[in-house]
């Protein structure tokens, strides 16, 4: 590990001000620490954000979820078990207890791709380490890797689970920088790779993730998160879905849907909601507005797999939610 | 600028890039913890912090200061062992017994989630204030914790005989 400079930030306010535009701000480490001890992530300094508040509060008939709230403690909360069991599903899927009690909210939304070429520093070539280099999994091993959204230069995964059941939520990420405050959709906050996978948000330098809100929404209390991986516990995902609908005689009046383990980012899947709105909750509705989402999929040689999987969690998901059993 | 581990301050290490594992084993010499992957996949390193479980290869130590650390070595009073010590050597809960301090010390933490009622990914009903105790629950609950000489049999047995009631 490269040697850091290690300060405590008691508030907002001091946090930005000792990241100063240069620090890296530090959550649980779950990812971070690793990242560094691998030496490819290697700040000069960090600035400790996980002792910043870490409060769940009412807002706008929704939710506000301090950055620094565990990922247990979120998965736990009352008013998320009992309203968007989606959130709560998809944390409790990802990683392992010990891991969720340390990792933050904000660091869930900035954890890298699990790419083994982005890890492999010393043997391959990866864009996002070095910008230009190459990019080893195209041709590679790349069964975990994208369908949807790669380009060229980068076919990584985002590998959060947490963030596919707030993209599906609508939620809003709540930022404090030096030039001041501002909100982004969740759906916006990471980017696609483009020719700059080395880019994977829109977070300025020195910018801290200090908030998610989570709207007030109806039909978040039928919602769930299916995730399909190589084995029962554990492991990150191959696919997942995140999906809540609401529902009125057989009808779908409403509906949510966002995709894990397919894309450079968590992908909210529209295609397939407007297909389906004001449409019967029938299965070959669900297949045809899979289909739908999936006509541009692009996999690799590794990876094929993963779009008939993906329209299958699709329909089993909906199913489950509806009743409608595949 | 301590952090307390089994009851004693220790002094926060100067460097922050030594990890709470390295301090414990390194620096502390309590060897009980141990390095697996050190990097958060196989559970050896776990411990307690305030009563909640981490694995220590990812835990920066300089961030731990003013908690409290439970380790293997405090779990037992003198030489009266923890019963879930107890239990792992009558349920041969180990064979090499690399991964033992870890899953003991996460079994603890787990315990003490089923009395909370924390659900699982394995949990039905979500909004539930009681949690089964069941062997699903178990299997999941202590994933976070390898073993590759596929003791887990007896680790269940182990735990199952120590918790079993908790969650009733
Ligand atoms: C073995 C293992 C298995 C895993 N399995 C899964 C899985 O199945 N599913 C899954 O979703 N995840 C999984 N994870 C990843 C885990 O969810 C992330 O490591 C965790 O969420 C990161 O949170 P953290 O607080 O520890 O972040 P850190 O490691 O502290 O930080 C991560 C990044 O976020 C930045 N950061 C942190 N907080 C802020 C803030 N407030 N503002 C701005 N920047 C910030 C840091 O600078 C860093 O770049 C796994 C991790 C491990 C080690
Ligand atoms: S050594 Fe910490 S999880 Fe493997
Ligand atoms: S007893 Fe050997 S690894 Fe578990």
């Amino acid at each position: 590990m490269t040697p850091f400079r290690y300060a405590r930030a008691t508030d907002v306010t001091d946090a930005v001000r000792l990241a100063d535009g240069g620090a890296r701000y530090l959550g649980g480490g779950t990812n971070l620490v690793d990242l560094m001890r691998e030496t490819i992530e290697r700040p000069a300094a960090l600035v400790d954000v996980s002792g910043l508040p870490a409060t769940i509060e009412a807002h706008d008939g929704g939710l506000l979820i301090g950055a620094a709230v565990r990922n247990t403690a979120l998965a736990e909360h009352p008013a998320v078990r009992a309203r968007y069991p989606v959130l709560a599903r998809a944390i409790l899927a990802g990683a392992s207890a010990q891991i969720r009690n340390m990792a933050t909210v904000g660091g869930n939304l900035l954890q890298r791709t699990r790419c083994a070429y982005f890890y492999d520093e010393e043997g391959s070539r990866c864009n996002k380490r070095v910008p230009g280099q190459g990019c080893d999994a195209i041709d590679g091993f790349n069964r975990i890797h994208a369908i949807l959204g790669a380009s060229p230069a980068c076919v990584a995964t985002h590998p959060s689970d947490m963030c596919v059941a707030l993209a599906a939520l609508d939620a809003i990420v709540h930022l404090h920088g030096p030039d001041g405050t501002r909100t982004v959709a969740l759906t916006d906050f990471h980017t696609l790779p483009g020719e700059r996978p080395d880019i994977e948000t829109v977070l300025a330098p020195g910018e801290l993730i200090t908030a998610l809100a989570l709207p007030a929404s109806p039909l978040a209390a039928r919602s769930t998160y299916r995730k399909v991986r190589d084995r029962a516990s554990y492991a990150f995902a191959l696919v997942s879905v995140a999906a809540a609908i609401d529902l009125e005689d057989g009808i779908v009046r409403d509906v949510r849907l966002a995709l894990g383990g397919v894309a450079h980012k968590p992908w909210r899947a529209t295609k397939a909601e407007t297909a389906l709105r004001n449409g019967p909750a029938t299965e070959a509705a669900f297949r045809a507005a899979a289909e739908l989402e999936l006509a541009d999929a692009a996999p690799l040689a590794g990876n094929g797999f993963k779009v008939e999987l993906a329209r299958r969690a699709i329909v089993a998901t909906l199913g489950e939610l509806t009743g409608e059993t595949a | 600028m301590a952090i307390e581990i089994n009851g004693s301050q220790v002094p926060v290490p100067d460097d922050p890039r030594v990890s709470l594992l390295d301090l414990l084993r390194e620096s502390l010499h309590l060897t009980g913890t141990k390095k697996g992957c050190n990097q958060g996949a196989c559970g050896a390193c776990t411990v307690l912090v305030d009563g909640e479980r981490i694995v220590s290869c990812l835990a920066l130590a300089v961030q731990y200061e003013g908690r409290s650390i439970t380790t293997i070595e405090g779990l037992s009073d003198g030489d009266a062992l923890h019963p879930l010590q107890q239990a792992f050597i009558d349920h041969d809960g180990f064979q090499c017994g690399y991964c033992t301090p870890g899953q003991i010390c996460s079994a603890i933490g787990m315990a003490a989630e089923l009395r909370r009622g924390l659900p699982s990914h394995v949990t039905g009903d979500l909004t539930a204030e009681r949690v089964p105790f069941s062997r699903v629950e178990l299997q999941e609950r202590m994933s976070g914790n390898l073993c590759c000489c596929g003791a887990h049999n007896g680790i269940i047995d182990a735990i199952t005989e120590t918790f079993g009631e908790v969650a009733a």
